[in-house]
């Protein structure tokens, strides 16, 4: 009986040195225990998951790109030229909000928040072109302070955020990561960022001084 | 016939039924252990095709994780992000290294950079990342310091006990909506965590779902 436990004592220990602990960083495919072929449970279901992989389409992809020339049958159909495209009827840039957007203290805090995720690495948190990037070889971001830059009209910032500037000024499209509503949001704070450079004591109103230590 | 089978084999069957027992014991203890996500994929760090490192771009660069991850806010799915998301700074920032050549290819061909799914829940839960970042859900809560690591490594166990643990008692994991994405972030007391958890939970309507329905169809 003794020689049936010394073994059964060998393989335990002999089992943990080969699996281990919890908590071990490894990098083969994890072990299934249960693999849906002996325990059939709908764990893997013969359906497509966004970004995943499909041998039917030619190219592997599971996501699709819309066919050429098609228009999104759901949501609003884009005919407001100011909104999506900056643009007045004529097809100027517009130099002002367009219509649809009110520009507010909470469409300026949204501004804030967008800036800081998507513009503040290059552009920097003062919009001086002084981001964390710049530090690793990112080549001249242009300051918002510049008079070029205050003279831009709102509707080609927001065309320089939807289309970028590439390829001669590097900057890529930022379409895909802002809607044009929060576009236009960070059309608001950039106009903000440059009126901390500009602004005036006579426009801050009488009773908002104490809070900048003014009297 | 007594010289068939020696005395000792009289205490042989209670013998065997301990032996069994400790057999039992050993076995439930080791498919306790080993066989969930605990031990299965607590720890898993795939090699990805791109040596791309959270450390450096979350923690020491500290871009949002909705720089890449841009949808987290808007869809039940949290994106990996477009070639062209890297060649936003890639463009510029070390355009001739050999570790980004797949990227600089997929942004090219529009061939998609074959990174390793490293979180990958059943096909049977639908799990909506928008509505838990929407209720100031943490990132870091599921995924971990995901900011300190050079490789992605699977933190949690993500196991339906991991999930019912947080949707009976919601208020000590959530924070301020504008702290969701800093993975640093803590309440400064436990304390202060409890009142502060226990407002969201009534101000955000929180009210998770413990039903099947709520994360199985």
């Amino acid at each position: 009986m003794r020689t049936v436990y010394l073994v059964t004592a060998f393989v335990l220990v002999l089992g943990i040195s080969v699996l281990g602990f919890r908590g071990k960083v490894f990098t083969h495919t994890p072990m299934d225990v249960f693999p849906d072929l002996l325990f059939p449970g709908m764990k893997v279901q013969p359906k497509f998951r966004a970004q995943g992989t499909s041998s039917f389409f030619a190219d592997g992809r599971i996501d699709r790109m819309p066919p050429a020339g098609t228009v999104p049958a759901s949501g609003p159909l884009k005919d407001d030229d100011a909104l999506y495209l900056g643009k007045a009827a004529d097809g100027s840039w517009i130099r002002v909000f367009p219509a649809s957007v009110t520009v507010n203290r909470r469409l300026l805090e949204r501004g804030r928040e967008r800036y800081g995720i998507y513009c503040a690495p290059c552009h920097g948190g003062l919009g001086d072109g002084n981001g964390v990037t710049k530090r690793y070889g990112m080549g001249a971001t242009p300051s918002y302070h510049d008079e070029r830059l205050r003279q831009m009209s709102e509707g080609q910032i927001f065309d320089t955020i939807t289309h970028g500037k590439a390829p001669a000024y590097n900057m890529n499209p930022y379409a895909d990561k802002l809607t044009p509503e929060d576009r236009w949001a960070v059309v608001a704070y950039v106009r903000a960022l440059q009126k901390t450079q500009t602004g005036t004591l006579d426009e801050v109103p009488a009773k908002n001084r104490p809070e900048l230590g003014l009297k | 016939m007594s010289h068939l089978f020696p005395k000792s084999a009289n205490k042989l069957p209670l013998q065997i039924i301990i032996y069994l027992c400790v057999i039992g014991v050993v076995a439930t203890a080791g498919i306790t252990y080993y066989m969930t996500p605990k031990y299965t994929r607590v720890g898993y760090a795939p090699v990805q095709p791109v040596p791309y490192s959270h450390a450096l771009h979350a923690g020491q660069l500290g871009l949002d994780c909705r720089y890449c991850h841009s949808n987290i806010e808007a869809s039940g799915l949290a994106n990996l992000p477009t070639a062209q998301t890297c060649m936003n700074c890639h463009n510029q920032i070390k355009t001739a290294s050999p570790l980004l050549a797949v990227v600089r290819r997929s942004y090219a061909t529009g061939q998609p950079v074959p990174w390793v799914q490293v979180h990958r829940l059943p096909d049977f839960v639908y799990f909506n990342h928008s509505i838990h970042v929407a209720r100031g859900v943490g990132c870091v809560e599921c995924h971990g310091h995901i900011n300190q690591m050079e490789t992605v490594t699977h933190d949690q166990p993500l196991t339906m006990a991991f999930c019912l643990d947080c949707h009976r008692d919601p208020a000590p994991r959530l924070r301020p909506r504008a702290e969701v994405t800093n993975l640093d972030w803590r309440a400064p007391s436990a304390a202060a965590q409890d009142a502060m958890g226990r407002k969201f939970v009534h101000d955000w309507n929180v009210n998770p779902p413990q039903s099947c329905s709520g994360c199985h169809r």
